[in-house]
């Protein structure tokens, strides 16, 4: 029988010198959301960040070479290769979000890749809520339509940390200087009232080429960096938050076998902070305090745990904790609060209205809320604030105030988007109807 | 890993790690009767791992369900039944060979035992009422599985509904499912085939045999090199030759190709894929070429 242990100490030395087999594994993520209609060639653009990747594969190119051949195109239609279901390819259409990677010897990508059109908010807002970077396009010839102002919008909502404006088709306009500075002007104007800690403006064009991987030729008056090598070198380890200790207890591991008799931790991911054994902690809705004695990896104790990891913490004390509880720090801790002031995105046809009863998951925890009040609808166009719709339709973003059955353990959605969200479940059909980002509780 | 981190940051393998062990582990808190797909290909290697983790030092608290086709590499159940010893869980085979023989699902000599396999999960999810089971799919292997959530809803027929997907936002994964209904759960979406390699290399577990370099006798149809066997007469003008070949992917013995190979380690195979222009799939699985949608309609139907 092979194993890989077998297998490394016969080639030993030779390990990782051709193609990195040492340097992936430290290689780190970007994840990115991609937003722009089918005309500004967004399709396009990931089609070629995926081909000059090398991620894309012979075969792939060939049926998709067939299909543009077949259709009588005079170029191989990169679009064809992110469109996935068929009705997709039927209509010409994207439906559903859909998920893409590359890997560039540095980092590896993770695309959410949404459609401009169809469902456009509920997919961007899917979409937008793990990325660390937006890609918002707009066609250099049109320049920032209602379309991308409105994408730019709920990026910010979903307080994605970096922005990239990517102004394509510039092989259209001959690299005109003048036309990118307008375009970048006016967004930047624009992104003034929103919340965008870091914004790029990169002339492109994902057909011919420039300034997707490396810096064109045909704009000397760019200064800045390509598409990809931003990609790359932007910097995300920082987005996280390393100071508000949030542990939210996912599983109770017990393992009731001789060999660990006795052994009881708590699993979850770390949502925020960091933690190490012999921190004070409080136990939360409970408020029990007590000492974390140990954290484990696996088999392993390790000194430290940070955000996302995955690991089980053992308290020194035999406190009561369960799945939903949270553990922090005893000078920095949420409130468990029940009233809950929060944007939502609502997902389904049925409207949302005020004395609306649904499931709530909010971290490990669930349960129910009384739709209270639903204060404004917000124009995702024009950032209009509709005080006078009571309801939130199919697609529409405003901002509620919800009361819980059980006290969320919640931060605001600024300061940590794990323990700042929660979905809303329709409790007959148990479809995900909204996503919600907390401004406040009380 | 290292005691701590100087830096606070995590390689994007350790992120993947930690995504799918909190995968693991809410499916875990969340459903009634939880089990875990088993085919023995490297996937589903690392599926157990990832389980294994999630849980120490307990025990994973679900069993792991193989889907036996009759046809499959011995070379791959001595894996399975290695781990499943060293794990000490619970292990259902649910055959194929069995289904016909119950008329489950009916073998009309055109249909490959793969399709079979589907009436034959979906049979066994129904008798052992489980309510989510946990896949190896990953979304860089097939344009339709570009779309799957990783909590993919499965109708009381066992179906896909590709366009009336639920949302599914940060890692806040929505588990509720109907009586007669399960969830499939796929805690590898965001893995490609390498971050699977420069797992198994990272992790030094046990894995079959056939995806290392070894002699095989073997014969080529429609592009593809076959294994010798029994389940797989020879067709005319098809020749035997002996081969030196691995298997980039595990399944129906009938349908699964190998490529001519010199990779005898994981590192060998990393530098392999790394330079390699044809995707796993393509390469070496029969099922998938019928057409540009063959793997859409078998998930539909209630593929893994």
């Amino acid at each position: 029988m092979a194993t890989p242990t077998d297998s490394s100490t016969e080639t030993g030395a030779e390990t990782g010198t051709e193609t990195g087999a040492e340097e992936r594994p430290s290689m780190d993520l970007l994840r990115f959301a991609t937003a722009g209609s089918v005309d500004d060639g967004k399709s396009t653009l990931i089609g070629r960040l995926l081909l000059d990747s090398k991620s894309i594969f012979e075969d792939q190119l060939e049926a998709v070479e067939a299909t543009s051949q077949s259709k009588g195109y005079d170029y191989t239609d990169l679009a064809l290769l992110t469109d996935g279901l068929r009705s997709e390819r039927e209509q010409g259409i994207t439906i559903d979000v859909a998920y893409r990677y590359f890997a560039t010897p540095s980092r590896k990508f993770i695309i959410a890749d949404t459609p401009g059109h169809v469902q456009y908010t509920r997919n961007m807002v899917t979409g937008a809520s793990t990325a660390d970077l937006g890609l918002v396009l707009v066609d250099a010839r049109q320049g920032l339509t209602e379309q991308s102002r409105r994408h730019a919008v709920i990026l910010s909502l979903l307080r994605v940390p970096h922005l990239v404006l990517a102004v394509n088709k510039m092989d259209l306009i001959d690299y005109d200087q003048a036309t990118y500075d307008q375009i970048r002007r006016d967004f930047t104007a624009f992104a003034t009232k929103l919340n965008i800690p870091d914004l790029e403006v990169i002339p492109i064009s994902a057909l011919k080429g420039d300034n997707v991987v490396n810096r064109s030729e045909n704009m000397p008056w760019y200064q800045g960096s390509s598409l990809m090598h931003h990609l790359e070198n932007v910097h995300v380890a920082s987005d996280r938050d390393l100071v508000d200790t949030r542990f939210p207890v996912q599983y109770v591991v017990r393992p009731k076998s001789d060999e660990f008799h006795d052994y009881r931790g708590y699993a979850g991911q770390v949502a925020g902070g960091v933690l190490k054994p012999g921190d004070e902690v409080v136990v939360l809705p409970s408020g029990m305090t007590s000492k974390i004695e140990a954290i484990d990896l696996f088999d392993e104790e390790i000194g430290e745990a940070f955000p996302p990891m995955s690991v089980t913490v053992r308290l020194a004390d035999d406190v009561d904790v369960s799945r939903g509880d949270m553990i922090a720090r005893v000078n920095n801790a949420p409130k468990p609060a029940q009233d809950i002031d929060a944007m939502i995105c609502w997902m389904t046809t049925e409207p949302l209205r005020p004395r609306q009863k649904l499931a709530i998951k909010h971290t490990t925890r669930t349960g129910r809320v009384l739709v209270k009040d639903i204060q404004y609808r917000l124009d995702v166009n024009t950032l209009h604030r509709d005080q006078e719709t009571k309801e939130l339709g199919l697609n529409e973003i405003g901002r509620v105030q919800l009361r819980t059955t059980v006290p969320l353990l919640a931060d605001a959605y600024s300061k940590n988007r794990t323990t700042g969200s929660f979905i809303l479940i329709d409790e007959a059909t148990g479809v995900t109807v909204g996503a919600g980002m907390i401004n406040g509780t009380a | 890993m290292t005691q701590t981190h100087a830096d606070y940051r995590l390689s994007q393998l350790d992120q993947l790690e930690a995504e799918s062990i909190h995968i693991f582990r809410e499916v875990a808190a969340e459903f009634e009767k939880p089990v875990l797909m088993f085919s023995g290909g490297k996937d589903s290697i690392v599926m157990m791992r990832l389980a294994e983790k999630a849980f120490y030092p307990a025990k994973i608290p679900f069993p792991v369900l193989q889907v036996d086709t009759g046809y499959d590499f011995p070379e791959v159940l001595e894996t399975r039944d290695h781990w499943v010893s060293r794990l000490g869980v619970r292990l259902i085979v649910a055959s194929v060979e069995q289904a016909i023989a119950d008329g489950v699902v009916v073998d009309d000599g055109k249909t490959s035992r793969n399709r079979l396999q589907i009436g034959t999960l979906l049979n066994a999810i129904e008798e052992n009422g489980f309510t989510a089971a946990f896949g190896g799919g990953r979304r860089d292997e097939e344009k339709a599985r570009a779309k799957e959530r990783v909590y993919s809803h499965r109708d009381d027929f066992g179906q896909w509904d590709p366009k009336n997907q639920r949302p599914e936002l940060w890692s806040l994964y929505n588990g509720r499912i109907h009586g007669g209904e399960h969830m499939r759960i796929f805690p590898l979406s965001n893995w490609t085939e390498l971050d699977i390699w420069h797992y198994l290399a990272q992790e030094q577990v046990e894995i079959p045999s056939i995806y290392f370099s070894h002699q095989r006798r073997v014969f080529q149809r429609d592009g593809m090199w076959l294994s010798e066997s029994e389940f797989n007469p020879t067709r005319d003008g098809e020749e035997v030759q002996e081969r030196t070949v691995r298997f980039r992917t595990v399944g129906d013995l009938t349908l699964t190709g190998c490529v001519e190979s010199e990779a005898d380690t994981i590192d060998k195979i990393i530098d392999e894929i790394a330079i390699a222009r044809v995707t796993e799939r393509g390469a070496t699985r029969g099922d998938d070429r019928f057409s540009e949608a063959a793997m859409e309609d078998r998930k539909k139907e209630g593929y893994f």
